[in-house]
């Protein structure tokens, strides 16, 4: 088998904030902003429907940037960069615009365990309490029907990554889908059956790419509910999945000796972030410690 | 594709209902019966699932809803997982995956229907048959508006039925129910006389003039007759673009100066040659005869009073631009329209006018119709192809662009009912004498849809040029003894004019000009007894019910912008009307697609150009008053 060459790509000239840079062609906005990108000085673009391992799905719209010529914003994650795309990642536009994304978010949607909310809330002087108290909201009861993991879309931003990982992106199980329309619309298994009765094999790959918390292990769940949950107090380990020849890298959340979640470096050349039900939630044996012997 | 199916089972109806569109199941593996050869050979299923929605609009039209069996049953025959079809099924409007009577009444309680006493339809409605959801419900325009208030009944069953009312009664619709009315049936493909529904001419005073370029034949073929078509001059244009070539027509459409009627003014040749020329093949046409922007019906008049001109105009568009599919893409609430373009398709078919070898000229071409499940969206170029290849009708990114990658990720070129019959006339005249007629860069002629408080409703033809004056006046103007409050351009997506802003030109460039738009050429008259706060409460109750969801500013914006207008209507604050404007804003800059981007537009050009909510105003304030 040979290996095709890829013709070197071409380097385009940008304008970003002011700054003259070059990239190559076919670069997306977010990367030639982003920290491996050529542009001085941080710009720290916030996304929360992207996904590294997966296609942009352009859903969230909080990583918005202006382009020179463009009657709308553009999507940063997306766009890719063409020659004398002149680009401002934080005019007053921009910064209009995520003002309003997060509001609209926060307004709907619990964010409280979305990493970084409070954050970008605080940088654009966002205050979803503006629409006032009867604003509608997503709050439901969580769905807790499997032991292994939790869907509390209540905090559900409908990035539609689950669906992406769970679908044709990486699993090709499709055992959730997004239905209804609008503001109704929602992440669901076949006539909302639960998800023991649905095509889902947990192998948790959905949990690996939720952005909020919506999709949580029990684990996690459980110990939020009870108040233990603390991350300065876990490690992290990335080994190697113990069941099968694959050898895939599982990283081992650790918080008081005991495993409380697993995740997977999405960089991992063969896996990207994914996994099986074994190497995902199979961790319960590692702790079947006769007492006595821990430590 | 590995699939995992509950234990639900269709009924021998909903079987037989999908089984009459997809053919017998070949295999167990499909859903049939369990056979010693099956255990033996494995099939490898290949998905159908652009047949999705055709397959689910046979249920619902069959039983009325969809149950899990019936679902399962159609994902088991087209290999489609079933949470995605279950996300596609939720999806429309007219679908419904819970049970309900087989006959539902869609009674518009959209812009024109309300300012025309929709609500008192649905007061008689509530008193005879209890509170909307079952056996009737609220709907957005149906595209009935010169007759409105309007109401559709649909009616499932082999074969299903529909009827249609308009303008009509409180009473008289609950006593049309209770009999359920005679329906129309297939046989109306011709306008038979004394039939329940007026003829489609009669939405057309206009109609026999001999000026009319678009609407020449509305009332004078037959639309069931391909050879009352051809005598009146049908085919003519199908035969002269054989005669000069696919680089010729589009040439003639470049220099005729064409632009697309379906609210984007992109212009028709450019987008022909970009398609023409993309190396990628096969190419698609899809023609977009959705039509869901309240107060718009004019393709509907177009497809059911002449039917042929669009089959022959897509056959024209197909053949210069190299695809030898088209597809019609109809929203499932123009039960007329579609049976008598199905039945113009069968018959061009039947004649060589379509299939493999049309007029005999070595061109093949075929044109499958496609019936939209209520839900505007899918009127959006790019959400038609997800709704054609069985996705939910959510709007894709562009770039890239439909001529680069559009159905099935083939080069596409997506044009409205109203461009395409337009190529009729350029072609029979050519470019120069079709340019020659409107303004330097509106040329042609164009189809308002006037509606509401005026005297001769119903879609006008005009030269480009004349001004929102001359239509009125053409219109009757508002009834006797009212006065002209405002006239809303271009439908929920456009903008309102006032009374001293009648002489703007009703041009692309000239309703630019003044901060309106013709979009897909909607001109809803309001009188002075009209209640703007309330058409303002329905325009963003529409955006929030059409939303497809997909992105932030406008799924949860649509729901903001209706609250702060519910919050207004009861008490001015000044606090929700910079809310408006900002959300407004982030809407217009962040959405993904025009639904969003304009669904603050009206709501915006009402403010700021009629004064409503505005303190100098207290009017606005009708329930301030009433208390
Ligand atoms: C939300 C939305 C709904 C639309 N609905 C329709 C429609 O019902 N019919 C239509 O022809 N165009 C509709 N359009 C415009 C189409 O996207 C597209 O521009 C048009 O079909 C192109 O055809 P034209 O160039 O012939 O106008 C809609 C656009 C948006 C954003
Ligand atoms: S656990 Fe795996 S199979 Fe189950 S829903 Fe998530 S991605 Fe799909
Ligand atoms: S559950 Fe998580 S991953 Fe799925 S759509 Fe919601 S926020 Fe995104
Ligand atoms: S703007 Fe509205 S309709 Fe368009 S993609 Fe976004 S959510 Fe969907
Ligand atoms: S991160 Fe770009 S649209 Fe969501
Ligand atoms: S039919 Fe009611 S508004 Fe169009």
């Amino acid at each position: 088998m040979t290996i095709p060459l890829r013709p070197p790509r071409r380097l385009v000239d940008i304008t970003v904030d002011g700054e003259e840079v070059r990239v190559a062609e076919g670069t997306t906005i977010l990367d030639a902003c982003g920290d491996s990108g050529p542009c001085s000085g941080k710009k720290d673009i916030p996304t929360l429907c992207y996904g590294d391992t997966l296609t942009p799905k352009n859903a969230c719209r909080v990583c918005m940037v202006e382009v020179e010529g463009s009657r709308t914003l553009v999507p940063a994650c997306s766009r890719r960069v063409e020659q004398g795309m002149v680009i401002s990642t934080d005019s007053e536009r921009v910064r209009h615009s995520r003002k309003l994304v997060l509001e609209l978010l926060g307004s709907s949607t619990d964010l409280s365990t979305t990493p970084r909310a409070e954050e970008w809330m605080e940088r654009y002087g966002a205050d979803p309490a503006r629409f006032g108290p009867d604003a509608a909201t997503v709050e439901q009861p969580p769905k807790v029907d499997n032991d292994l993991y939790v869907r509390d879309y209540g905090k559900c931003i409908m990035c539609y990554k689950c669906v992406d990982a769970c679908g044709e992106q990486w699993q090709n199980t499709f055992a959730i889908a997004v239905a209804g329309r609008g503001f109704d619309s929602h992440i669901s298994t076949e006539f909302d059956a639960p998800l023991t009765d649905s095509a889902c094999v947990y192998c948790g790959n959905c949990v690996e790419v939720c952005p909020t918390g919506a999709l949580s292990f029990k684990t996690e769940f459980d110990m939020r509910a009870a108040g233990t949950w603390d991350e300065s107090r876990q490690t992290q380990t990335t080994t190697i999945c113990a069941y099968c020849g694959v050898g895939c890298n599982v990283t081992l959340h650790v918080q008081d000796n005991e495993i409380v979640k697993v995740t997977s470096p999405h960089d991992n050349p063969v896996t990207h972030g994914n996994l099986c039900i074994k190497g995902r939630f199979g961790f319960q044996h590692v702790q079947n410690v006769p007492t006595g012997q821990k430590d | 594709m590995d699939l995992r199916f509950r234990d639900a089972e269709p009924s021998d109806e909903e079987r037989a209902a999908v089984d009459a569109l997809l053919g017998p199941p070949a295999t167990a593996w499909e859903g049939g019966l369990r056979t010693d050869e099956d255990l033996r050979v494995a099939a490898a299923a290949e998905s159908r699932r652009d047949l999705l929605l055709p397959a689910l609009h046979a249920v619902n039209d069959r039983v009325g809803w969809i149950s899990e069996g019936a679902l399962d049953y159609i994902c088991r025959r087209l290999t489609v997982p079933p949470a995605e079809a279950y996300g596609v099924a939720t999806f429309y409007s007219l679908f419904s995956v819970t049970p309900r009577p087989a006959r539902v009444l869609h009674v518009c309680t959209d812009l024109v229907c309300q300012a025309k006493g929709a609500a008192g339809l649905c007061a008689s409605l509530e008193e005879r048959l209890g509170p909307p959801g079952s056996s009737w419900q609220h709907s957005p325009c149906l595209g009935l508006c010169e007759r409105a208030p309007a109401a559709l009944a649909l009616q499932a069953g082999d074969p299903p039925s529909s009827a249609v009312h308009g303008p009509v009664t409180g009473p008289d619709l609950v006593a049309a129910e209770l009999a359920a009315t005679p329906e129309t049936g297939p046989a109306d493909v011709s306008e038979t006389p004394g039939s329940a529904e007026p003829p489609a001419e009669a939405a057309v005073p206009q109609a026999g003039d001999p000026g009319l370029v678009l609407l020449r034949r509305i009332g004078v073929v037959d639309p069931g007759d391909l050879d009352d078509y051809r005598a009146n001059g049908g085919y003519a244009a199908l035969r002269r673009a054989f005669e000069i070539g696919p680089a010729a027509i589009i040439r003639e459409v470049l220099d005729s100066g064409l632009v697309g009627r379906g609210g984007a003014a992109f212009p028709t040749g450019r987008k022909w040659e970009a398609t023409a020329r993309q190396p990628d093949h096969p190419h698609y046409l899809v023609c977009n005869a959705d039509e869901s922007e309240p107060g718009t019906f004019k393709d509907r008049v177009i497809m059911e009073g002449d039917p042929f001109a669009l089959v022959e105009a897509m056959t024209i568009a197909g053949y210069a631009t190299g695809c030898h599919k088209g597809y019609l893409y109809i929203r499932g609430e123009y039960p007329r329209a579609i049976r008598r373009l199905t039945h113009a398709i069968e018959t061009a078919r039947s004649r060589g006018l379509l299939g493999a070898d049309v007029m005999g000229q070595g061109y093949a071409f075929d044109i499958e119709l496609r019936r939209g499940a209520g839900a505007y969206i899918c009127g959006e170029e790019t959400a038609i192809f997800n709704s054609i290849e069985g996705q939910r009708g959510e709007p894709r990114s562009k770039p890239p662009f439909p001529v680069e990658k559009g159905l099935f990720g083939k080069p596409t070129v997506v044009n409205n009912v109203e461009t395409l019959v337009n190529v009729l006339p350029i072609l029979l005249g050519g470019a120069p004498a079709y340019a020659a007629i409107g303004t330097g860069s509106s040329t042609g002629t164009k189809l308002f849809c006037l509606s509401g408080n005026v005297r001769r409703p119903g879609i006008y033809e005009l030269p480009f040029g004349a001004t929102l004056r001359d239509l009125l006046t053409l219109a009757g103007g508002v009834p006797e003894g009212r006065t002209l409050r405002a006239v809303l351009l271009g439908g929920a997506a456009g903008a309102f004019v006032r009374p001293d802003e009648l002489d703007i030109p009703l041009t692309f460039e000239g309703t630019r000009a003044a901060g309106t738009t013709l979009g897909s050429g909607v001109v809803l008259v309001l009188d002075d007894g009209a209640d703007l706060v309330k058409i303002l409460l329905r325009i963003a109750e529409f955006f929030r019910d059409e939303s497809c969801g997909q992105c932030v500013p406008c799924r949860v914006g649509t729901v903001r912008q209706e609250e702060a207008l519910i919050r207004l209507s009861k008490r001015p604050d000044s606090g929700d009307l910079a809310l408006l404007r900002e959300v407004g804003r982030a809407m217009r800059d962040a959405s993904i697609c025009g639904l969003g981007q304009t669904a603050w537009n009206a709501v915006e050009s009402a403010i700021d150009r009629l004064g409503v909510f505005s303190p100098a105003s207290p009017s606005t304030f009708p329930s301030t008053e009433a208390k």
